[in-house]
């Protein structure tokens, strides 16, 4: 949403400057009015598609099990019993303890050790330099599901099969690249300059690094956080595979084991509620940090 | 504070280019010296050396009695004030001020005093909390210099400070740095492209070229007794006309007219006139003036010549005239070369024209014939080889404003090969 908005406006003062570069103002004026009308249709209408499955997983989860085939928008009994279910069965509450903890864990770790990463990635010269990012992009690009059999052979035989850390490991390696490349492009974007000023107002590499560096990285480390976070969150193939029992499955594999009340039930319904529940942490999320992504924390460091 | 020695310093490049080649420089403690140069000359990369942000390949750099080559930046003591101000965007003016001295744990009322002392100082005090972005030009730079005097450090460096303002505010900068710069006395290396700033600011001015040190000395000697044809062609504005010129006995032969040398000036030339020889002449501006504006006794110690005034340039307080000539193309190569340098329009070709300051009482007019008067005590000759002066006055010693300064030039290297060890200057 906020990306169409931003392209609108920036669209709309291209369009103000050359307005005031030509003496055909008016017809300028008009052509505006007129393009600002159809960016709102557009967005509106690209807001209505994105929305809409998500406004009927919605309804859903307020359906019983007898309305969930009726195919109304609009519940006719709308209530929350889908939700108090999957919140009373333990099919649902320790797997969102798992989701949770592993995506947290592993945005942490990713997080960190992209920071180091791409600052040096982004600051020095070293030989095979290219080769890493480049390394990195392949593995981000790489097909989870090719190595997902010689994992589960491997992870059952070394005891990491349906642990924690047997999934916050094959997380890392896809969240890494991830980070690393977001960072790099952020780090690139602080003037060196800042950093030889603190050197020389008297700051080892690494103070200069934490007190100047990293808080202007903000934006950036809050954006390759949310990628990375909502990268494991919503993981289904390495979940589903590397599990076997609650101590380690996330939501997104649990709901596809979630059992109704009696075997001749389908579980829609819970399985809409615990979708709608594992997409509310994300969302405020994202409005939470959304100020802080788009922020030009940057402004007024260098002339310009 | 303390003294900045550089012995042979020099800035190798892996592919073997060398931006600052054999510089040797003495920057006395609370001396005020002016790196200056036209563009890609090495001065900054100098400066960098002295700061420690650049590796240097040869040589040594002493700061007070320490050898510095290999330490840190933090390690120095030294302040800098980037071109682009450097500021932290993140932190307001007084922790930006605070910075250095938090590095350095200094106690937190002791930062607060001196920060809110530097401020007073650059006017900055009701602009403490305000971020950089919320700053105007002008207060970025006085920032940027507030975090540099809280920490009293050995020297402060500039790396072209003023680029970044308009026109106005650099001049009312530029007394800021020089006023601050007295009331402190610390040791001041800065960097400019600019000739007016090198000239009203320092002590003491180091001309550099493809980072080569030209000639270092007061700005007044630079101007009137330049050492080389690059000297002579950077300093001043309008810079110095450049003309061909053949020199036989005393009598100097320009291509439009002849003058007679006085002796004192011919005593200087090294190697005598015996024979005819190529030269290039070189004349201010202001060493021309309207005949008719010039007194009876003065007349017979220049030429009287006849010219065309093609365009003249009233300023109120002085009048410039231009003066077309035919230059021919004896030195036409020396000269060419040279425009490249310093980022000027060619000066040779068949038609050029000489810049005359006149007295604004003058009433020549535009297009019109005129009585130019050139005073032949003020004339500079350059050898057309090695561009080297060969009417320099002797090297004055202790020309500098502390005391400490000599002059300093490149070494005569006849033919015009560079060679390293005393700056020797190029052919030009």
């Amino acid at each position: 949403m906020t990306a169409s908005t931003i392209g609108a406006e920036k669209i709309g003062a291209d369009r103000d400057r050359a307005a005031e570069a030509r003496p055909r103002a008016k017809k300028a004026a008009q052509s505006q009015k007129g393009n600002s009308l159809g960016w709102k249709i557009g967005v509106i209408g690209i807001v209505a598609y994105a929305m809409f499955p998500v406004l009927w997983i919605l309804s859903l989860s307020l359906k019983s099990s007898a309305d969930v085939g009726d195919g109304k928008l609009i519940p006719t009994a709308p209530s929350l019993d889908n939700y108090k279910d999957i919140f009373t069965s333990g099919e649902f509450v320790r797997p969102l303890i798992n989701s949770i903890g592993i995506s947290l864990i592993t945005t942490v770790l990713a997080v960190v050790v992209a920071a180091f990463a791409a600052y040096a990635i982004a600051r020095l010269d070293f030989p095979g330099k290219g080769l890493l990012l480049s390394g990195a992009l392949a593995i981000a690009m790489f097909p989870p599901v090719s190595i997902i059999g010689p994992l589960f052979n491997i992870w059952r035989s070394t005891g990491l099969y349906d642990t924690w850390p047997g999934l916050i490991l094959p997380y890392m390696t896809f969240a890494l690249p991830l980070a690393i490349w977001t960072l790099a492009a952020f780090f690139r974007e602080i003037p060196w300059d800042l950093e030889q000023a603190a050197q020389v107002d008297g700051a080892t590499p690494f103070v200069a690094f934490r007190r100047v560096i990293l808080p202007l990285a903000v934006p950036g480390i809050f954006t390759s956080a949310i990628i990375v976070f909502i990268f494991c969150w919503n993981d289904f193939l390495f979940a589903i595979s590397l599990t076997s029992t609650s101590s380690a499955r996330t939501v997104p594999a649990a709901t596809a084991f979630f059992t109704a009340s009696s075997n001749f039930i389908n579980p829609t319904g819970q399985i809409a509620a615990a979708a709608i529940v594992v997409t509310v942490p994300i969302i405020i999320m994202v409005l939470i940090f959304q100020r802080r992504i788009v922020a030009g924390l940057t402004a007024g460091a260098v002339k310009g | 504070m303390a003294a900045i020695t550089m012995r042979d310093i020099t800035k190798r490049y892996a592919d073997g280019t060398e931006a600052v080649s054999h510089v040797d420089l003495d920057i006395a403690d609370g001396e005020f010296v002016i790196l200056v140069g036209p563009s890609g000359c090495g001065k900054s990369t100098l400066l960098r050396m002295i700061v420690g942000l650049e590796d240097i390949s040869d040589g040594e750099m002493r700061i007070g009695d320490d050898l510095v080559n290999d330490r840190a930046p933090k390690d120095r003591d030294l302040a800098m004030v980037f071109q682009n101000y450097a500021l932290y965007p993140h932190l307001t003016v007084r922790e930006n001020m605070a910075f250095p001295l938090r590095i350095a744990k200094v106690e937190e009322g002791e930062v607060t005093k001196r920060v809110e002392e530097a401020a007073r100082v650059l006017e900055l005090t009701e602009n403490l909390d305000r971020k950089p972005a919320n700053l105007s030009g002008g207060q970025r730079q006085r920032v940027a210099m507030g975090r540099a005097i809280v920490r009293d450090p050995k020297a402060f460096l500039f790396d072209e400070p003023l680029s970044n303002l308009d026109a106005k505010l650099r001049v009312q900068m530029r007394t800021e740095i020089a006023r601050i710069q007295k009331k402190y006395g610390t040791t001041t290396v800065y960097v400019t492209h600019d000739q007016t700033e090198a000239m009203t600011l320092g002590d003491r001015v180091a001309v550099l070229r493809k980072g080569v040190i030209q000639q270092v000395d007061t700005p007044r000697n630079l101007y009137n007794d330049p050492a080389n044809l690059f000297v002579a062609g950077f300093i001043g504005s309008p810079s110095m006309n450049l003309l061909p010129g053949t020199l036989r006995g005393d009598t100097l032969k320009l291509p439009f007219t002849e003058l007679k040398l006085p002796e004192e000036t011919m005593s200087r030339i090294s190697g005598g006139g015996a024979s005819e020889r190529q030269l290039i002449v070189g004349v201010r501006p202001e060493h021309f003036e309207d005949a008719e504006m010039v007194s009876a006794e003065d007349r017979p110690k220049g030429a009287v010549f006849p010219s065309r005034i093609s365009n003249i340039e009233w300023m109120g307080s002085e009048l410039y005239a231009y003066l077309p000539y035919q230059a021919g193309t004896a030195i036409a190569g020396q000269l060419d070369a040279l425009a490249a340098d310093l980022d000027l329009e060619q000066m040779s070709g068949d038609e050029s024209q000489l810049v005359a300051r006149l007295d604004a009482a003058s009433r020549v007019d535009e297009n019109s014939e005129a009585q130019i008067w050139l005073d032949a005590r003020r004339v500079h000759l350059f050898d057309p080889e090695s561009g080297l002066a060969l009417t320099r006055r002797q090297p004055k010693s202790a020309g500098s404003g502390n005391g400490a300064g000599s002059s300093q030039t490149g070494g005569a290297v006849p033919g015009g090969s560079t060679t390293g060890h005393t700056g020797g200057s190029t052919a030009i």
